[in-house]
């Protein structure tokens, strides 16, 4: 597979690191009421969609970035690559 | 020597004369043959035995489709079982030898198993064999593994090197037949960068094997015009015996060239194979079209081939495998097989035809509605027997029969990425469908089954590509071809009575196999593959599962579509795993990393260990020590007795940069980091965000913005990974860099009562590390013999006084060495890692046994740390109600209570009398080491409510060894438990 890294172009996969589901920027707020359901829900609980999926990529063996790429699971098509703290400002993460 | 079935003309360098052995006799070719083009010449038409029933075999094709004509290529450890003698280049001095038979290849006393034919049809192995069951492992497989087989394996190292590689495309074209050529003319002169790949030696396709004119001249000087331009363009790579394997994702093809297979040795530097990756923005297959058979009676005798493999033989290699042949055609096609035999002066003693009418052939016996129904000749083709039209049997006696049922187009690639090629009725055969992104595909391989079809479509296909790549392209000049009409009449076998008609050559499956998987309900494709074996040989039925569907859509009363197809898979023809693994072999499988002190280490003669990717000096044996336990005790003792070296390099190092990085580090360890001073470092725990524990590690603080942390040597990784991730997914706003600075810093545990005399000797006067001034935990910037620039940590693994000092990389050789020299008079001792393990456990240090990755703060005794009142990952989820249990499993020591007991790593701990179940299971054992201090064995392990039973005695059991040994629960400290010595 081929991922087009937003600065440096189209990389080979073999350069990155897979994580999985791009939810996981989502990290909920430790100090909330329900913070146990929430954590629970963030770390045990992924959607497997037959489709497209946005996912985190690392591209450790290049400019050491998190990527958030949109594949399709069923044909591999990347539709998207994005900085994954771009993604995180965008949720409205910041510090 | 005579070559008896030679004929005129051809494609061969008469000039050269090579000499060759098979099965030890020795004959004689021409540059440009295949092995089995040269023994066919020689009159040898058994070339091997089939796979279950031993029958006798000879080449069925002349290309990489072969099922039958496999041998044993080369000898010594080059010899590769398997080989497909129709496409191994001829080369001098090639030996080759039958497989699967025994004694001879013309006598195989497992010619046996076709007598037992009866028991040995499709599913066989899921019936006969079933009972009693022990049977099956020593005495069933054993025998039929010995039965059925195929060539053996040299059991020797391989000699020769294999390569990887990548290479960039705008067009990559796969084959070079009309459209291949046509293709890359089109794209070569609009000047788009091309690959042009065929998997045989000699470029041109079936141009190569026929003899119709292309314009003015003929196929071979038309492809030999069409190269030599091609050659000249500095856009073009032309690669000749080069297969493309598979169409993967983002158009990248997998291709292997093969090298140096059509010479005895590879010349010197140069690989056997190379594992070409290449990235092409458009793929073209033009990969051609397959030949299938018409099954019948006794069709796989030695002599009988496919029409068009025929003809290549006798109008490229100029050989035929026999003096008189007959034609067995459902096509036009097959019709041309017999023209050309007769225009070589092989006599054809009848056309077989089983089309009702059609054009006649003048000169042989062209008979229309006829079938073939049996076939003689023990070990060759001698005799067929025909049923004429008029229902009347006539023998014809032939040594040589071309069969033909149509042709398959070669969709292989166009299906790698599931796509599903579709029925084509006008040429009664699957035509691609839904292609790869990317890929698209011209000439046979589309469906366009003449000549000038196909060098039109090819270049009309490149002018569309060029087009979407922005290419100015104009149609080239294309030589007037033929354009006969494809005219075929669908028929897969002839239905005869005992005699079995062979569909998958390799694997012996027959028309009957097929009905009989009918007939048991294993009716889908997928089914009928696995249950009779049909097409799942090294040949992936590429002559045979067209065939076989079409038998089973006829039994099921359904339509050929509607049967469907199985999956075609990578890669399209066999792959050796030689060149899977490239250059990655023994020592080369992956980079070993070495630390700064190695050199020294081997010059004092250490043992070293794998840790990760690393080299570690393990012990350092002293003259005289015979056993590793001398060496790591005398190193303990030594170290706690003056002062002991390790080289600690190997530890993960994370520079931490930023006005915001001490609030980073204060989240991704749950222990607290915000008040850190400068000059002090601190132990800190990193939890994974479900609450277990990932690393540990400690983490100074050398400025007000500025941290170094250490992880554990297997983690430096992902624990670098998971920083990344914090910063830049969870905190983007953070003023925080991160650098992996683990290779940029050698550094050293200098640890013992006299650490800090040695290291005054090194230190360069104007800092001061007096216990006063550099204090347990403190940190600091310094400078060492002179000038240069160090770092210092009061840190201690080993409960000992004990620093760790970094120079940079490059100066780790000459520290080891200066520290050496300056601790000689207090008999500085180096040790490795088992007595750094054993120092750590003495001490109760938790270390990679303990982070196994299901342990929490609270079993490894430390759930305090965990702050409640910050936010850091895992903090919320490490509290959950079942990982804080009281009864949790808690990190203690354990001692035997018998001091000559040795203790195991991995036993589990049992209460009382309890029997040894799982039931009673209290916990287990995870680190053990002998302590030179203690006398005895200790160990550290996991025990429920271990805290709370101090005292108690346990059995530590193994179950697997048989072996149980009484314990006592003590503290994990068990050397200067209230930390005096570190402080000192």
């Amino acid at each position: 597979m081929i991922i087009n890294h937003p600065l440096l172009g189209p990389r080979d996969a073999q350069e990155f690191t897979y994580l999985g589901d791009a939810s996981l920027i989502d990290r909920p707020d430790w100090s909330a009421e329900d913070a146990n359901e929430q954590y629970y829900g963030y770390a045990y609980l992924r959607d497997n969609p037959a489709g497209l999926h946005r996912e985190l990529w690392f591209h450790e063996q290049g400019d050491r970035s998190w990527l958030v790429v949109t594949r399709n699971t069923l044909t591999h098509e990347i539709t998207r690559v994005e900085f994954a703290s771009h993604v995180a400002r965008l949720a409205g993460r910041s510090r | 020597m005579n070559q008896p079935n030679r004929l005129a003309g051809g494609q061969i360098d008469r000039s050269k004369q090579l000499t060759f052995r098979f099965d030890g006799k020795a004959y004689a070719g021409h540059q440009g043959d295949t092995l089995a083009s040269a023994l066919l010449a020689n009159n040898v038409r058994l070339m091997g035995r089939s796979f279950k029933y031993h029958r006798p075999r000879g080449a069925f094709t002349a290309g990489s489709e072969e099922p039958n004509a496999l041998v044993e290529l080369r000898s010594g450890a080059r010899r590769e079982p398997n080989t497909r003698a129709t496409i191994a280049e001829l080369f001098d001095g090639l030996e080759a030898q039958s497989q699967n038979r025994w004694p001879s290849l013309a006598f195989d006393a497992m010619g046996i198993n076709d007598l037992f034919a009866p028991f040995l049809t499709a599913g066989f192995y899921y019936k006969t064999f079933m009972w009693p069951k022990a049977f099956w492992e020593k005495v069933y497989e054993p025998i039929i593994r010995r039965a059925a087989g195929l060539g053996r394996l040299s059991m020797q190292p391989d000699p020769d090197a294999y390569d990887k590689g990548f290479l960039h495309c705008d067009l990559l074209i796969v084959g070079s037949g009309p459209a291949g050529l046509a293709a890359a003319l089109t794209a070569g002169r609009a000047g788009a960068r091309i690959i042009l790949a065929d998997e045989d030696f000699a470029l041109g396709g079936r141009l190569n094997a026929e003899t119709f004119s292309l314009g003015d001249s003929d196929g071979p000087h038309w492809v030999a015009a069409t190269l030599a331009e091609l050659e000249a363009m500095p856009n073009v790579r032309i690669m000749p015996r080069t297969t493309i394997i598979g169409a993967f994702d983002h158009g990248i093809c997998g291709a292997v060239e093969r090298v140096s297979d059509h010479l005895l040795a590879p010349l010197p530097g140069k690989p056997r194979q190379i594992l070409w990756r290449i990235y092409a923005k458009r793929t073209l297959l033009c990969a051609g079209a397959t030949e299938r058979p018409i099954a019948f009676g006794n069709n796989d005798r030695p002599g009988i081939l496919l029409a068009g493999a025929l003809r290549a033989y006798v109008n490229r290699w100029a050989v035929t495998p026999g003096k008189t042949a007959a034609i067995f055609t459902n096509n036009d096609d097959g019709l041309r097989t017999a023209s050309d035999l007769m225009a070589k002066g092989v006599a054809v003693a009848a056309i077989i035809d089983t089309r009702s009418q059609g054009t006649r052939i003048e000169g042989t016996n062209h008979m229309f509605g006829a079938r073939i129904v049996d076939t003689k000749g023990r070990l060759g083709l001698e005799s067929i027997v025909v049923r004429r039209s008029d229902g009347q049997m006539q023998t014809i006696a032939c040594t040589t029969l071309g069969v033909s049922g149509g042709w398959n187009p070669n969709v292989h690639l166009t299906g790698h990425q599931r796509g599903r090629p579709v029925w084509n009725d006008a040429i009664a055969s699957f035509v691609p469908g839904e292609c790869p992104p990317g890929l698209t595909v011209a000439g046979a391989a589309n469906g366009q089954m003449s000549t000038a079809a196909a060098l039109e479509g090819g270049a009309q296909q490149a002018l569309i590509l060029l087009n979407d790549l922005g290419f100015a392209a104009s149609r080239p000049e294309l030589p007037q071809a033929e354009d006969a009409e494809f005219r075929l009449s669908p028929f897969w076998h002839v239905p005869s009575g005992k005699a079995r008609a062979w569909l998958d050559l390799q694997n012996d499956v027959t028309v009957k196999d097929v009905k009989q998987a009918h007939q048991e309900n294993f009716r889908s494709v997928e089914h009928l593959k696995r249950y009779t074996t049909m097409g799942m040989a090294t040949d992936q039925g590429k002559t045979s599962n067209i065939s076989a569907l079409a038998i089973m859509a006829e039994l099921s009363g359904q339509s050929i579509p509607q049967t469907g197809t199985t999956i075609y898979r990578p890669p399209y023809t066999p792959v050796s795993i030689g060149v899977m693994a490239g250059r990655s072999t023994d020592g080369h499988f992956r980079p070993t990393r070495l630390t700064p002190s190695h050199k020294w280490a081997q010059e004092q003669g250490a043992s070293f260990v794998e840790t990760g990717m690393w080299l570690r000096a393990q012990w350092f044996p002293r003259p005289g020590e015979t056993h590793w336990r001398e060496s790591v005790d005398r190193e303990v003792l030594a170290t706690r007795g003056s002062v002991g070296i390790c080289d600690v390099t190997t530890l993960g190092k994370i520079d931490i940069q930023g006005s915001d990085a001490a609030t980073f580090i204060n989240r991704v360890y749950c222990n607290g980091f915000a008040k850190l001073a400068v000059g002090k470092a601190r132990y800190g725990l990193m939890l994974r965000e479900d609450g277990m524990v990932m690393d540990d590690g400690t983490t100074a603080r050398l400025a007000e913005t500025h941290f170094v942390m250490t992880t554990t040597t297997v983690n430096a990784v992902a624990v670098y990974r998971h920083l990344e991730f914090c910063r830049q997914c969870l905190w983007p706003d953070l003023d925080v860099q991160l650098i992996s600075t683990t290779e940029a810093w050698a550094q050293y545990a200098v640890a013992g009562p006299n650490a800090r005399k040695l290291l005054q000797k090194l230190v360069d006067p104007a800092f001061d590390i007096s216990n006063d001034a550099f204090p347990f935990m403190g940190c600091g910037e310094i400078t060492i013999c002179g000038g240069l620039r160090a770092r210092l940590f009061r840190i201690s693994f080993s409960g000992e006084l004990a620093f760790e000092i970094a120079v940079p990389t490059r100066y780790g050789d000459a520290l080891i060495r200066q520290l050496m020299e300056a601790g000689k008079e207090f008999d500085v001792t180096p040790y490795g890692t088992e007595a750094l393990g054993v120092m750590r456990i003495e001490k109760g240090h938790a270390a990679g046994n303990e982070l196994n990755g299901t342990t929490t703060a609270h079993n490894l005794g430390m759930g305090r740390m965990v702050s409640q009142t910050k936010d850091s990952i895992g903090a919320v989820l490490s509290r959950r109600e079942g990982l804080m249990r009281e009864d949790a499993l808690r990190l203690v020591g354990f001692r035997p209570l018998n001091n000559q007991d040795p203790l195991k790593a991995g036993a589990h701990f049992i209460a009382g009398t309890n029997p040894e179940a799982a039931t009673h299971d209290e916990g287990y054992m995870t680190s053990v080491a002998y302590s030179p201090n203690l006398g005895h064995a200790i160990g550290l392990g996991f025990l429920k409510d271990g805290g709370n039973r101090l005292g108690e005695t346990l059995r530590a059991v193994n179950p697997l060894g048989g072996d149980s040994v009484a314990v006592e629960v003590v503290s994990p400290h068990f050397i200067d438990p209230q930390g005096e010595r570190l402080r000192g």
